[in-house]
């Protein structure tokens, strides 16, 4: 059994980030870039599952220019088995749909039985490409899972919602997204990591796979949020507290 | 206990920096077939590095003739630089004819230093160096005949009371010929090392400033790029040696900083809160008003110059870069002698390898390097230190500058060799009379406090590791260091904050805030006791700076 883990290259979440003088993106110049956090959550769920013995292969793969090759080896170091990376122009945009069409079709052309990705990215926090990918395969998904477990052909999956949790059934081939609380991530060895950059890494792309990556969405301007009160003053007593509260109008 | 898994290497350099890189880069030019590891704890390229920067550019020139064509770094020539002596609300510009030539670097560069070393790492890959973030050097490893034999990298995923948590990877032997140290001023290997071969036996005691920098954006009316100022007096008056910078660089940005001698003597004395004073002087100030900080960060320096440089070889290896102590003083300039001493001791390491078997000793790499350019110019401006110490830091900076005069008019200076009395930690006064220095509040604009501006380095810190800064006598702060002091300096030379003391149930405890460190080792330096020792945290730990 295959499983496939689509890993993104984000800005690292200890990274402040900027919004360019012109409100055209986010500053990246020299900034710190990683694997999305879930995305390693669901990678590590993979590579657990193939360590009991149940899936033969854990391919990670990652879409964009040549730069998400360091997420690819350190997908590789952590002990995914293979590594495809869809390339892209630098400096293409691309928006959840076409991600999860090129997901599409590399599920179709390789034949993976589960696809484990993180419930969303950091940097744009959409979360819909886990959604289309399962629609366009017209398979089930289970969404923001913490725990999951793999009996014969099907899936035990229990969910987070704003209710509490939720316990589902699913058979497989199937589309699960890892919420925080699926498992702590290992750190790459340093044999590991050295070993990772020399393994080979397919290079596929989207014209290859026969998709139009053309956004559908267009971003149009990126603010910073507004500025919060400088001030902060020292009160005296919890009901200096209570006046200085109901004076800024935030009790009532 | 589980055998470490082993990496063989020829060479492994520790740390990230001018130093290190250099070394890789040359070793790979002069000796190709030779493996090269080099390991570097903060998370990216440049996250721990933190550098005015003006730089000479000889480093680059003699390493990498062609790096100009190559480089993907803004580098600025500097047009205009001057000195400044500022009084509570004055600038006196010293007029350019009365500093002395050894002062100065003509074709200086404004850089990120940040930026420089991305670059130099990206060569030394391309040369097939094996570069390693997020992995701290925690200790060297020494053969049967005691010499090093390589070094101990970090555990990763330790409890803070030391268990091993889901994700657990230990550290790793690195077993190499020739363990080169480069991890700047007051690396905890080299501290480890100078003690244990006694390599500053011949030496005066090393001295530290603590230097402390701020990236601004500027509206373009207000920047100048390519402008330069050095600012000597207000804030640090005759408190502490040390001055202010401002150095207009690419992008509109400003580099504003504070370095602060470590030798000064009031235990209440905040070099954070000293350089937000130096932003509010008449000089600065309006240059910040409408411009957005975008960065913060702080690292000691090795100001000790010629008198402090140890012995660099030890048994299986070499001190190089600032873990040596190469900055020259009197001209502000410390990387381009850390990119030299990277490629000499390469040098002297690739024909050593090629000779010798077994333990390799580098016996004449320290006089190869006193004699070298690195050791010329060191020699030059070797009373610079001494003399700011012994005399002031403003009856000090005058007599150091008409030395530097004289020994540029008369080829020599007329002091001998000076020397340094005793380490940084040696120099605290008690309060007195329970005196402290007081500083305002910050505005919020212009000045900070040191928990907002922490918050500007980018810091990722496991909190549930081990505290990687250790007291030899948890006592120390407040059962000896309050009572003969009158506080306790931690808490004030601090740049992060790390080190606090609350009340909990009425009495008084000393607490330490490791997830804020920034890695500048002030505290191994200055702690009155020698009682505090900061050791590495966990790989990737610590601020991530960007463009510093």
């Amino acid at each position: 059994m295959k499983v496939l883990v689509p890993v993104k290259r984000v800005v690292d979440y200890s990274v402040r980030v900027r919004v360019k003088a012109d409100g055209s993106g986010i500053d990246l110049n020299g900034v710190k870039m990683s694997m999305n956090p879930f995305d390693e959550i669901a990678l590590e769920e993979a590579i657990r599952l193939r360590e009991k013995g149940q899936v033969d292969d854990v391919t990670a793969l990652s879409i964009g220019p040549r730069t998400v090759q360091d997420t690819l080896r350190a997908a590789l170091a952590m002990g995914a088995d293979k590594a495809v990376h869809i390339e892209l122009p630098a400096d293409t945009p691309i928006d959840s749909l076409a991600v999860a069409k090129l997901l599409d079709a590399i599920v179709r052309e390789d034949g993976y039985s589960l696809v484990l990705l993180g419930k969303q990215a950091i940097d744009t926090d959409l979360g819909g490409t886990g959604p289309m990918l399962a629609g366009l395969l017209r398979w089930p998904q289970a969404s923001f899972a913490s725990e999951l477990t793999l009996i014969d052909t099907h899936l035990r999956v229990v969910t987070e919602t704003d209710s509490g949790l939720r316990t589902l059934e699913l058979p497989l081939p199937a589309v699960v997204s890892a919420d925080l609380r699926l498992n702590t991530p290992r750190y790459a060895s340093l044999p590991n990591i050295m070993k990772a950059r020399s393994r080979p890494i397919t290079v596929r792309t989207p014209a290859e796979l026969g998709v139009d990556v053309t956004p559908r969405l267009r971003q149009r301007a990126v603010s910073p949020p507004p500025a919060r009160a400088k001030t902060a003053i020292r009160v005296e007593s919890a009901a200096d507290l209570v006046r200085s509260l109901r004076a800024e109008g935030a009790l009532k | 206990m589980t055998t470490l898994e082993t990496i063989d290497t020829d060479i492994a350099i520790i740390g990230a920096g001018p130093a290190g890189l250099s070394a890789a880069i040359r070793l790979k030019q002069v000796a190709p077939e030779r493996d090269v590891i080099v390991l570097e704890k903060a998370s990216e390229i440049g996250g721990h590095t933190l550098s005015g920067a003006v730089i000479d550019p000889a480093g680059l020139d003699e390493l990498l003739p062609g790096w100009r064509d190559r480089r993907d770094f803004a580098a600025v020539p500097v047009t205009r630089d001057r000195f400044h002596v500022l009084g509570a609300k004055t600038d006196l510009e010293i007029p350019d004819w009365l500093i002395p030539d050894i002062m100065k670097t003509p074709d200086g560069l404004i850089v990120s230093l940040g930026e420089v070393v991305r670059f130099l790492a990206r060569e030394a890959e391309a040369l097939g160096v094996q570069v390693f973030t997020m992995t701290a050097a925690v200790a060297p490893l020494f053969g049967d005949d005691g010499a090093v034999t390589g070094v101990l990298t970090g555990d990763l995923g330790r409890h803070r009371d030391g268990r091993p948590k889901p994700g657990f990877a230990p550290g790793v032997a690195i077993r190499a010929r020739q363990t080169l140290i480069a991890e700047g001023a007051r690396g905890s290997l080299a501290r480890t090392l100078i003690d244990r071969f006694a390599l500053d036996k011949h030496s005066d005691p090393q001295k530290y400033g603590l230097g402390l920098k701020e990236v601004w954006h500027l509206p373009s009316d207000r920047h100048a790029e390519g402008r330069v100022d050095h600012y000597l007096g207000h804030p640090l008056g005759n408190a502490a040696a040390g001055g202010g910078f401002a150095y207009h660089a690419a992008g509109n940005q400003l580099f504003l900083g504070l370095v602060v001698h470590l030798d000064y003597a009031d235990p209440t004395l905040s070099p954070f809160e000293e350089f937000q004073a130096f932003k509010r002087h008449p000089a600065i100030s309006p240059l910040l008003e409408g411009a957005t900080r975008l960065s913060y960060g702080a690292r000691a320096i090795a100001s000790g110059g010629w008198p402090s440089i140890p012995q660099l070889a030890f048994p299986g290896g070499a001190l190089m870069g600032c873990a040596a102590g190469f900055m020259n003083v009197a001209r502000l300039k410390a990387v381009h002698s850390a990119m030299r001493s990277g490629r000499l001791t390469a040098e002297h390491v690739a024909r050593a390898l090629q000779v010798e078997g077994g333990t390799i000793t580098l016996d004449s790499l320290r006089d190869e390097l006193m004699s070298s350019p690195i050791g010329k110019e060191l020699r030059r401006v070797r009373n610079v230190k001494p003399l700011w110490s012994r005399f002031g830091p403003l009856a000090g900076a005058a007599l150091a500058g008409l030395d530097l005069w004289i020994t540029q008019l008369a080829g020599r200076s007329l002091l001998g060799t000076l020397h340094h009395k005793g380490p940084d930690r040696a120099s605290f006064r008690p309060v007195v009379g329970g005196r402290s220095r007081s500083y305002p509040r910050p505005d919020g604009t212009i000045t900070f406090s040191r928990a907002d501006s922490v918050h500007l380095a980018n810091i990722a810190h496991d909190d549930d590791q081990p505290v990687h800064l250790r007291l030899s006598n948890p006592d120390g702060p407040l059962g000896e260091t309050v009572p003969r002091l009158g506080a306790e300096p931690a808490v004030h030379y601090c740049p992060a904050g790390v080190y606090e003391i609350i009340s909990s149930g009425g009495l008084p405890s000393f607490r330490i805030n490791a997830q804020n460190c920034i890695h500048c080792k002030t505290c191994d330096i200055k702690d009155p006791l020698d009682n505090i020792t900061w050791t590495p945290p966990e790989g990737g730990s610590g601020p991530t700076y960007t463009g510093m």
